[in-house]
Parts: C-alpha cells; structure tokens; sequence
C-alpha cells in the first residue's frame, strides 16, 4: 500500500496481465446456463402443475394409457448413459483415451436408443389416432382426440410438447458429443484440460434430470 | 495517466482482415462488440421514435388521418417490439456494460469474450428476424408486422392473421442473447475482479449490472419457451392456452408478465446505475448511502419479482391474490424511493456542474419520480379498475421507461462518449436537445395522464370528439414532434462530434471510477498493469479522485 500516499481509489499496480484460460469461470459459466435449462422447462412443469391440479381425474386415465414399460427402459438406458459419460471424464483425467472414446460413442448409442424408442412410442400413439395436426391442415385433426375429455386434450398436448422439447435436448446432446469426440482426437480435450468434456457431461446429466421429473409425472401419475 | 509513452487506442488497432467492416463485426474486443450494440440500437431506437410520431401524428385529430385501424395496430405493435426487445432491454447492459464493465472492475475484457460476439450476433440475428416479419409481411395481408400489441395476449395472438410468429421467434431469439450476455457478465464479476475490488467496492454500475443480470438470467427462460409455445400454438394447435381443447388463456398472461414485469427491472436498473455515476461525478460528491443504494438495488429485483400480476388484476384472480400482488407493488416503492432520496442527498452541498449528463439525469429524477407515483396509482386495485387499459397506463410506461431508463441512455451516451471515442461532444447543441427532449417528453405524456383519467383507451385508432379531448390530444402530438426534434438533434450532435469534436482528456469530468482512469479512447487490453484497489470506490477528497 506504499503508493497509496495520496489516497487515491486505485494504484496501479506493477504485475502485467497474466494469460491465462479460467477453468473456473467456464464451469461456473456452464452451470448458469444449466440453470436456464431448468428454468424453461420449470415454466413447463408449472402449466402441468396447473392442468394437473384442474384436471386430476383426466389426468390420471390420460395417463394410464402411456406405455409405462417402455417409460421405464427408456429411464435405465438414460441413466446409463450418465454413467458412461461419467466413466468417459474420469478416463480422460487418468490418459485412457480410448476408454473415453469408448464410453462416448456408448453414451451417444444410449442416446439413440432412447430416441428411437420414444419414435415407437409416440408412433404407437399416432396410430391410436392420438396426433397434433400443423393449422395448415387443420381439417384433418384427430376426431380421436378432439373427442377425449378436454382435461385428456390438454394431457396430451402437454405430453407431446414436454417429451418432444426433451427429445430435442437429447438430439442436441448427440451433437455435442461428436464434437467432443473430435476434440478428443485433436487432442483439445486432454489430460490437463478436460473442461469441455466435463461441461457437455453436466449438460448431459441436466437431461437426465430433466427427464427423471417427466417420467413419473407422465408415466406414474395412476 | 501514468504511462509516458504513447499506446494505440481500440480504434487503432492494426487491421487483420482487409475487407475494413470485418475487423469490427468479427471483433471480440468487448469495447468494438459495445460500440456496435450503440449503432444497431441506436439506428432501431429512431426507426421506431419515427414510428411512434406518426402514431400521435394518427390521433391529432379525431378521425383517421394518415391510415387505417388496421396498420395502426400493427405501427403500435412494431414500435413496442422494437423499442422494448431491440433497444431498452438490450441497450444498457449491451452497449455499456460491454464497455465499460469490464474497465470498471479492472479487468481486460469479460470472461468469454467469444460468446460475447455471438450474443451480438443472435441480437442481429433477433433483429433481422423482427425486422423481417414487419417489412416481408404474411401471406393473409400485404402489410407486415403483427397487431397484438407487444403483449401477444391469447386468443388474439392465436387467431391474429398478422405476422405474429415470426415476431415472437424473434422476441426468443433475442431472449437467449440477453441470457449469454447475462451469464458472461456474472461470471466476469465474479472471477475477474482486479486485486482487492471487493463486492462492495464495485461502482454501482456494475452492481446494477450484476443485479440486471441475474433478473435476466432467471427471468427469460420462461418467457422464452412461453412465447415458443405460443409459436406452437398458431403453427401445431397444441392446446394449452385454447380453452376450446382445455387450456387456459390466462396462463399464457402468468408466464408472460412473470418474465415481462421482471424486464422493466431489467431497462430500469443499469439506467439507474449510470444515473448514479453521473450524480456523483457532477457533484464531485460520494454517493450518499452506498450500501443501501446496493442493498435497494437487489431490493427491487427481489420484490419485483412478486408483482407481475398487477398487469392481471382484470382477468379475475382471487381476491387474495389481488390483494397480495397490490402489497408487493406498494412493496417496491420502498426501494426505489430509497435510491431517489439518495440521489437528493448526494446533490445536498456538493459542487454541482450542470453539464449535459447531469442534466439527463436530472431529467430522469424528474420524470421518473411522476413514472413511480403513478405506478402507485396502477397498484392500487380500486383505481386500477378505472384506469386499466386507458392511456394513463401509456403515460406511466412511457414515463418510467422512456422519461427514466431512455434518459438514462442519454445521460450515459453524454458522459461516456469522451470515453469511447476519445471526443467531446457539443455542449451547446447537447443542451440545447436536452430541453427540448425534457419539453416535448412532458409535453407529450403529461396530457396522456389526463386523457385516461377521462377514459380514453389506449392503442385506439380513434376517439370521438369531445369538448374536452380534442386540445388535449392536440397538445400530445405537438409533444411528440418537439420530442423527436430534440432527439435527432441530439443524435446529429453525437454522430458530428464523433469526428470533429474536440480531443478529449482521460478524465474530462473528474470521475473515480477506473475507466477515468485508463487511456482515452482505452487501449485494446484497457490496463498496462492490473489495477488494485485501495479506497472506497467514491472517493473524491483524494485529490480528486485522480491518481498519478
């Protein structure tokens, strides 16, 4: 504080500015964005805590004819999928390259799996006769769902709406996953610096949990 | 300054591309990245003062005018949503917490400076979008824009033929810019402080930033995925705002104004900082009550948060809930008046130099304190009932966000500019515009008061003459082309002075902050050596406030 003689707010200091890349401030950055994630599909939960509340009894019989065994391998293959991301951060940090490549390209074929059993499931509910149509084609609206309860109109609605915006996340999660893999190979991802790997994990894991909320409230509920 | 010997301003940065534009647009110098929100801001903010000219130019005299009811709700429309998601929300933390923020802590840029341009770019990208709706039009009618005001209150906007999708992808679009802008100011405040700036050593710019950030942070992604739902709605009918297949319109209101009312925090509150650097510095006189204009500061985003459905009290809520959202509206006041009493007192026995931004932000006391009142008179559910919906709502938005956050704007554009382009602006001319900025603004809005106190309602074509609306509306209109007058004359003066005014000193207003501190304009990386703090941040008996 020598410099400080005529007690101005500031000195200028002699250490010239350090280049450095702040892990820190990456994670930290990561984690308010995940933040937002939860946000946009808590607007979504709280319109369901709203319909749910008004329509408890539609609900309960929309809901009970959702597939729950298909929900629930859909839940263990997303699980596992967090595991082997998991495994893929912690073989990078110990130099096991291939073990992590590995473990990606595993997480990424659960991600498949899961999408393309949600196709099933969602094909087997258009064929019930259950679909949205676009308002282009507005004459051909499911007579099977225009005729259902309007608390049932508004489950599926919502159902579709939700299970697709997560699908979403998943397809996107794909995404960032091959270019993680890239990194992998170019040796941008290392030993050293695995924050890349680490942040699409905690992407990874955010839709996980994103998912672990929707399954009990959409396959659940009776 | 200390260092001797010359260092090569931002502006002069040696070329990397040829083609000259690509070395601002690809910039990631958060200083370039700012200077570009103020020309893209700037060049929406007149489009749409023009807009709303013709729009009181419409109501000077009963019956129609220039057009027809039809293209007035899509005019209204467009001034709204391109005054309040391309210039109020954005303009603030964009141009000059880009800037200055990053100075002010002490830091060499934000923390990702890249995500930084590509929040630039989804705001042109948001932009083109909303632009494009308006000018492209949609297929049901040759002029563009949608008509549901910037509300897209439901059926309405599910119905409305106008080009109302592709309006709200815009206003999503433009909601994940402010968002990574937000996530790269939080995180720049928390990890790259210099040496020794404690939380409460921040200037209060910076504290309002990082207030306004963590609002948008949490506040945006519901109305994001709310305003998609509503795309969904008009292109997939998915039901949950149609009450035809069970779902209920008010949500869509909840989900909006808990986003939407948060938001006017969010225009307000960086304005409310920089008016607090401009008092303290025209008044060379530390900020009266540093904590508790910090402590109000998180007060009102707090509180502001419980408030929203005092946009709703018409829909028929509970009484208990009309009753608790009217509380927490009273609520809200206790803090903002906090930071106008400071204000007060920080002027009390300093010595006050009435240059240009002192005067905007004297302006901005004045119109904001009538802005705050008469949101008061909005609270109150029995007055609310009259006034819902009339131009008294019109008036005490315009009052709050344009009388308090755009002179605000004004007030920082006029106290920075020596700062980012190194020249001071006219002070005769910026004078000059401030009067008739403060005339015409009151002379525009003041009558409004008056107007919905009679009933007129607001985003009406057209009024039937009566006795008592007919000079009064006059008087509004004639506000509005004194207003615009003195806005792009004051626009003028900035663009000329940009390139003829006079060199400026690195602290042409004897400020503390550290962006008085650095070079003017500042160098690429702003310090030579990282700065470290040593007293309060206001502290104007240290030879004031400059150092070496």
């Amino acid at each position: 504080m020598s410099n400080n003689q005529d007690g101005a707010f500031f000195y200028l200091g002699t250490s010239p500015h350090v280049e450095h890349e702040d892990k820190e401030a990456a994670k930290f950055g990561m984690w308010l964005f995940l933040y937002t994630e939860l946000l946009l599909f808590g607007a979504l939960f709280l319109a369901y805590a709203v319909y749910r509340s008004i329509y408890p009894k539609e609900f309960e019989i929309a809901a009970s004819h959702l597939d729950r065994t298909v929900g629930t391998v859909n839940t263990i293959v997303l699980l596992f999928s967090s595991l082997t991301v998991v495994i893929a951060i912690v073989a990078i940090q110990k130099g096991n390259k291939m073990l992590s490549a590995f473990m990606l390209i595993l997480t990424m074929a659960c991600a498949f799996t899961f999408l393309i059993i949600k196709t099933f499931e969602w094909k087997a509910k258009f064929d019930s006769g259950i679909f949205l149509v676009p308002q282009s084609n507005i004459g051909e609206a499911s007579a099977v769902l225009s005729a259902l309860p309007q608390g049932q109109q508004v489950f599926y609605g919502l159902y579709f709406v939700m299970t697709g915006l997560h699908a979403l996340h998943v397809i996107i999660g794909i995404g960032i996953f091959i270019v993680i893999l890239v990194f992998l190979f170019r040796d941008i991802i290392h030993k050293k610096d695995v924050v890349f790997l680490e942040n699409s994990g905690l992407y990874w894991h955010i839709v996980d949990l994103i998912w672990i909320f929707l399954f009990p409230l959409y396959y659940l509920v009776v | 300054m200390s260092s001797s010997h010359a260092h090569t301003s931002y502006l002069d940065v040696k070329d990397k591309y040829q083609f000259k534009p690509l070395n601002w647009i690809l910039s990631v110098d958060h200083k370039r990245i700012g200077v570009m929100y103020l020309y893209t801001a700037f060049a929406f903010f007149i489009v749409a003062l023009l807009i709303g000219v013709t729009i009181k130019l419409e109501k000077m005299f009963p019956g129609q005018q220039i057009y027809g009811p039809e293209f007035y709700n899509k005019l209204f429309t467009t001034h709204s949503v391109i005054m309040i998601f391309l210039f109020i929300i954005p303009t603030m933390p964009s141009i000059f917490g880009n800037f200055f923020l990053p100075i002010m802590i002490g830091a060499k840029d934000v923390s990702f400076p890249r995500l930084n341009l590509v929040s630039y770019w989804i705001y042109v990208l948001g932009a083109g979008i909303a632009v494009g709706g308006i000018v492209l039009g949609s297929p049901t009618s040759l002029i563009g824009g949608a008509d549901t005001g910037w509300t897209f209150t439901p059926p309405n906007s599910t119905l409305s033929g106008s080009a109302v999708s592709s309006t709200l992808l815009a206003a999503f679009i433009l909601g994940w810019g402010t968002i990574l802008t937000a996530i790269n100011f939080i995180v720049t405040i928390h990890r790259m402080r210099a040496p020794n700036m404690k939380f409460l050593k921040m200037p209060l710019f910076v504290w309002t930033l990082y207030v306004t950030s963590w609002i948008q942070l949490i506040a945006t992604p519901v109305v994001g995925i709310t305003l998609m739902l509503q795309v969904m709605e008009r292109f997939m009918p998915i039901g949950w705002f149609d009450p035809t297949k069970g779902g209920d319109p008010v949500l869509f209101q909840h989900m909006f104004w808990i986003y939407s009312h948060p938001a006017v925090y969010i225009m307000i509150l960086p304005a409310m900082g920089a008016i607090s650097e401009v008092i303290t510095t025209f008044s060379q006189k530390a900020i009266f009550g540093y904590f508790s204009m910090v402590l109000s500061t998180v007060g009102i985003a707090a509180v502001g948060y419980f408030v929203w459905a005092h946009h709703m009290f018409l829909t028929g809520m509970s009484e208990v809930a009309q009753f608790v959202f009217s509380f927490f509206t009273f609520l809200v006041a206790i803090p903002t008046a906090i930071k106008v009493f400071n204000w007060t007192a920080t002027l009390y026995k300093g010595s006050i130099k009435l240059d240009s931004p002192m005067l905007f932000a004297i302006g901005f006391l004045f119109n904001f304190s009538i802005g705050g009142f008469t949101g008061l008179f909005l609270g109150a559910l029995n007055v609310d009932v009259q006034l819902h919906g009339t131009d008294f709502v019109v008036a005490h938005f315009h009052y709050t966000m344009f009388g308090g956050a755009g002179f605000g704007i004004f007030a920082a554009v006029h106290y920075w500019f020596p700062k980012m382009f190194g020249r001071i602006i006219n002070e005769g001319v910026a004078k000059l515009s401030f009067f008739l900025v403060f005339i015409g603004f009151n002379v525009l809005y003041f009558p409004m008061f008056i107007l919905g106190v009679y009933g007129m309602p607001r985003r009406y074509h057209d009024y039937v003459s009566r006795d008592f609306f007919d000079p009064i509306q006059k008087i509004s209109s004639v506000g509005a082309m004194i207003l615009a007058t003195g806005v792009i004359i004051m626009v003028l003066n900035w663009i000329i002075s940009g390139s003829r005014g006079k060199k400026a000193s690195d602290n042409p207003w004897g400020g503390t902050t550290l962006e008085w501190k650095v070079e003017t304009p500042p160098t690429l990386f702003n310090f030579d050596k990282v700065p470290t703090v040593v007293n309060d941040v206001y502290d104007y008996d240290a030879k004031g406030g400059l150092h070496g």
